[in-house]
């Protein structure tokens, strides 16, 4: 207990130092040594064996690594320190493995390795020579830590060496970071830079970020003409830069500048916090039309209340994650072939659905509901005892990671973009489908007059199953786009039912474009209010405008139209 | 009336009858077993976290029978399922106490299932051992506390952060129901307290399960970007964390610019997706698996042996359930008795070894003394440990920042024996709400 709380104490008074300034400490002696690498003190102490020779014991990648991994105590921020003093080739490769977290030390025989997960064991290899020393458990080697400071220095310190890259875009991300962590000792290399640079996207970003500098500099005339340079700039610790001189800057005429300055982009962000806003809704109202389409077909065309709508959703995201754990090595594509996978287990479930218990209870919409309800809790207890009733983890593609970063102020989630694409993609081959095929004729014509299209020929029997079995297809391909959102577990069918209904009731009955305008309608709405009034409050407003709407228009946006509706 | 003597006469003729089978039945289980409730739900909503715990109990059960029982009688484990139906809490309580006749419970997570369970186990005269983190601002005769109370989880989070990593705006986002809003509204106090302006906090509430995220991150982002460090104190619960840590990694929010610091996240929560993009959020607790100690490494390896799984993880909940099991033990051994009022004098001073280190114990007010740990999310759904109290926490029942409850303290020992005493006016406010 006494060692855990020392080590503990350790740590602590490890962070104490504040962040900022120990990693500026750290550039500006890096820079420093750098240029006299003779003057290069031992950061860490000799090991045993050598500290009689201290004179002669040279600060090398090996000796670190080697006094680091003997001594008891040791301290990841000594060794990061000590590295980032050396200029050998290695240093870079090890540090970015050390922010990945890669990086062990042996508990026996102690010495550093490099890890990568197996199945249950750890292949190791050692971090000096590079040999493979072979698999171990995952006990007999402990990990170098990191926490938030050590890797934000770790950060800069590769941000720094990466100003020197060939590659532009690393160039350019480099100086992007500095920027944001406001890296004053990186001045001159930046410097170095802005002489030597042929491309112009990092030229322009060096120029920012020198000008970013100038913002705080002491001379008013530096810091008037770092205004002038940084005009209509859209990045954030520019802005927050020219915020300070708006306030507190002791020259008058520049904090007038500074406003003018500020008030230049305002109007620019505000109408950029419209987007994104705009994008928000539309995000949510495609999440809100995946999982609300089925319903409309299964609702809206049959007239089923399918309370088990949600559970078929569930459905089709365990698919992904069964899928996903067939396929463990191709997971970029995994998700590509869940989609039909997915398809094809809901829609069989659906058509057990129909065929077993709703075809008994058409026309009995109370005893459907009760029933279906009775089929959500049997679907989501199977699902607990089969996977448990934990949830289960669905990975996320590379491709579908991330932000498409457009400007400084607006960017958009790429999983988000793809689930919209994919969205328009369903609901179009859907409508094509009802609309050019002859299952899809024969789905219109049991939906507006079921007698009449019996007398002409058409197996009403087969077609129910069939659209119910469609409908309960597309939940699944829902539940594999939710799985890329959401969690994936027994319940995650119940969040979405009350949605689906609202979007079903709001858009009118038997309409599959009164779905479309409906889902996006309530879901720029949703984003619209959010802001202001909460998440809270905001679903509350929108089920009180949909109540009050349903009072006007009791058959939604689009009623449906003809001589086949009933009253 | 004669209606009313009918039934008056029926409810004693019952009630004589039920005493007779009562008597007959104690006396030949009193040879047999201990029966031990246990009032985890299984089903529904909470069933995620709460069916690990129904599991812990059972192992302990297990252990205890294994080493030999208590009172020379074996343990017997009642397993009801109150599928996180919060009223169910209640009617499964009584049915525990009056027709099982368990000797003690273990069970609730939420803070709405424990008080839905308060009312019965006072007015039958149980005893309820509740595992996990929660508001405070409560203390009832009848109820052991093993969770954290806020200041042994909240309060110490916000100084790390304060003082550790020089936070100065701060985000309060929670799930809307009672326990979030109680500890916002204690940090909130603590933090205007400390000097931060208003305008520097964001409080933000979600509903149960909520799923889309983007205005909200989105929102952070712009709060945190003020230039000004920033750190979102986060009492977000149960399913709705998976999209929330998802569109944080999704936007670009890394826990260098701004840490997200979590109460309600364990290694359980974590097990469910992949941590890399979570890398450096903060959990503040009074467990992690991660921390090496013997107890602790021997609790994992029985704990997943009598599940059956080497990848299952543990977490707080289960150690607060360990210590108060074991803590119930030592309490009836050295009462050598079950009888709710001997166990719950005993219980209080009782000492069990955490298995983090150091020594918990049971105060007067039913709540534990405990060490407080923070730890940073790592990439395998561990957290390394990055900071540490000195030593253990009192836990504090009723809040010192809150000002309906400053002066109040609860103290079970005579002569006070009530959990809202009033210093100021000397008075026992009477039973809890």
């Amino acid at each position: 207990m006494l060692r855990l709380f020392g080590s503990l104490h350790k740590i602590i008074v490890s962070l104490h130092a504040p962040v900022l300034r120990a990693t500026r400490a750290l550039i500006l002696t890096f820079v420093v040594i750098s240029s006299a690498p003779s003057i290069a003190q031992p950061v860490i102490p000799a090991p045993a064996g050598l500290a009689d020779e201290a004179v002669t014991y040279i600060n090398t990648y090996s000796n670190i690594l080697q006094s680091f991994a003997a001594n008891e105590d040791r301290e990841t921020a000594d060794l990061i320190a000590a590295l980032a003093l050396l200029e050998e080739p290695q240093v870079r490769t090890f540090l970015d493995t050390l922010l990945a977290g890669d990086v062990y030390v042996m508990r026996e025989n102690p010495r550093v390795v490099i890890a990568t997960r197996g199945e249950d064991l750890l292949a190791i290899t050692d971090a000096i020579t590079g040999a493979a020393l072979g698999e171990v458990a995952t006990r007999a080697v402990q990990r170098v830590s990191l926490n938030n400071s050590l890797r934000r220095t770790l950060r800069v310190l590769l941000a720094d060496l990466d100003l020197e890259s060939p590659d532009p875009a690393a160039r350019l991300d480099a100086v992007a970071y500095l920027m944001s962590q406001g890296a004053e000792e990186s001045k001159p290399k930046l410097e170095a830079l802005l002489a030597n640079e042929e491309d112009t996207a990092v030229l322009t970003q060096v120029t920012a970020a020198l000008a970013l500098l100038d913002l705080t500099s002491t001379d008013s005339v530096v810091r008037g003409q770092a205004i002038d340079a940084v005009d209509g700039n859209l990045n954030n610790a520019i802005r927050n830069a020219l915020a300070e001189i708006a306030e507190n800057d002791p020259d008058e005429a520049l904090r007038v500048k500074a406003r003018e300055s500020l008030e230049g982009i305002a109007d620019r962000i505000r109408w950029l916090g419209h987007l994104e806003t705009l994008f928000f809704g539309i995000s949510l109202g495609s999440v809100l039309l995946l999982a609300a389409i089925g319903l409309a077909i299964t609702f809206g065309v049959m007239g089923v209340i399918n309370m088990a709508h949600g559970e078929l959703i569930m459905l089709g995201a365990y698919t992904t994650f069964v899928v996903q754990q067939l396929l463990p090595n191709h997971l970029e594509i995994s998700i590509i072939v869940a989609i039909p996978a997915a398809f094809i287990v809901s829609a069989l479930f659906g058509i057990a659905i129909e065929r077993g218990v709703i075809r008994f209870l058409y026309g009995r919409p109370l005893e459907t509901l009760l029933a279906t309800f009775g089929i959500s809790l049997i679907l989501q207890q199977l699902v607990r005892t089969v996977f448990s009733p934990l949830n289960r983890s669905v990975s996320t593609p590379q491709w579908m990671s991330g932000q498409w970063q457009i400007n400084e102020v607006l960017a958009l989630n790429y999983n988000r973009l793809y689930i919209i694409i994919f969205c328009l993609l369903v609901f179009f081959l859907l409508s094509m489908l009802l609309k050019k095929t002859r299952l899809g004729i024969e789905v219109r014509a049991v939906a507006q007059n079921r007698a009449m299209a019996r007398a002409i020929g058409v197996r009403s029997n087969r077609v129910d199953a069939l659209t119910f079995g469609l409908g309960s297809g597309i939940a699944g391909i829902a539940g594999v786009a939710l799985s890329q959102l959401t969690n994936v577990g027994p319940n995650m069918g119940q969040d979405y039912i009350v949605d689906s209904f609202m979007v079903v009731v709001f858009g009118g009955v038997g309409n599959l474009w009164g779905a479309f305008y409906s889902s996006f309608i309530l879901g720029i709405v949703n984003k619209v209010l959010e802001p202001e009034a909460g998440a809270v409050l905001a679903k509350i407003l929108i089920l009180v405008f949909i109540i009050l709407f349903i009072q006007r228009q009791p058959r939604g946006l689009f009623p449906a139209k003809g001589r086949g509706v009933e009253d | 009336m004669t209606n009313n003597m009918n039934v008056r006469m029926n409810r004693l003729l019952s009630m004589a009858t039920l005493s007779c089978a009562a008597l007959f039945a104690g006396n030949a289980l009193a040879q047999d077993t201990i029966k031990v409730g246990v009032l985890h739900s299984l089903s529904g909503s909470m069933a995620i976290s709460e069916s690990t715990l129904k599991d812990t109990v059972l192992m302990m059960i297990d252990e205890q029978n294994k080493a030999g029982g208590l009172l020379g009688k074996q343990l017997e484990a009642v397993v009801v399922d109150p599928a996180s139906d919060w009223p169910l809490f209640a009617e499964k309580t009584r049915e525990l106490i009056t027709q099982e006749g368990v000797d003690v419970i273990f069970g609730c997570w939420t803070s709405v299932s424990r008080k839905s369970v308060l009312p019965v186990i006072e007015e039958l005269n149980g005893l309820l051992f509740y595992p996990v983190q929660y508001e405070g601002e409560e203390s009832s005769k009848n109820v052991f506390y093993t969770g954290a109370a806020p200041n042994q989880q909240a309060i110490p989070a916000v100084d790390y952060l304060m003082n550790d990593l020089d936070v100065e705006r701060w985000v309060l986002a929670g799930t809307d129901y009672v326990y979030p809003r109680t500890t916002n509204r204690i940090l909130e106090a603590y933090l205007v307290a400390k000097g931060v302006a208003t305008e520097d906090i964001m409080i933000n509430y979600t509903p149960f399960s909520h799923s889309d995220w983007q205005t909200i991150v989105s929102d952070i982002k712009t709060f945190g970007s003020q230039g000004k460090k920033t750190a979102v104190v986060s009492t977000i619960n149960g399913d709705a964390n998976v999209p929330f840590y998802m569109e944080l990694g999704n936007q670009g929010v890394s826990a260098e610019d701004i840490p997200v610091i979590a109460f309600s996240v364990g290694e359980e929560e974590l097990s469910g997706f992949d941590t890399s993009p979570l890398v450096g959020h903060l959990a503040a607790w009074n467990y992690f698996q991660s921390v090496e100690s013997e107890a602790n490494d021997e609790f994992i390896s029985t704990w997943q042996s009598f599940i059956g799984n080497p990848e299952r993880v543990t977490n707080d909940p289960m150690e607060a359930t360990y210590i108060g099991f074991k803590m119930w033990v030592q309490a009836v051994e050295a009462a050598g008795t079950t009888d709710t009022d001997a166990v719950e004098q005993a219980m209080i001073g009782q000492e069990v070894p955490n298995l983090t280190g150091g020594v918990a114990v049971m105060n007067e007010n039913h709540h534990l003394s405990k060490p407080v740990l923070i730890g940073e999310i790592q990439d395998d759904g561990q957290f390394e440990v990055v900071w540490a109290t000195e030593g253990v926490v009192v836990g504090d029942a009723w809040s010192d920042f809150l000002e309906g409850s400053k002066d109040l303290i609860a103290d079970w020992t005579a002569p006070i024996s009530c959990g809202n005493y009033n210093t100021v006016t000397k008075m026992c406010l009477g039973a809890t709400d």
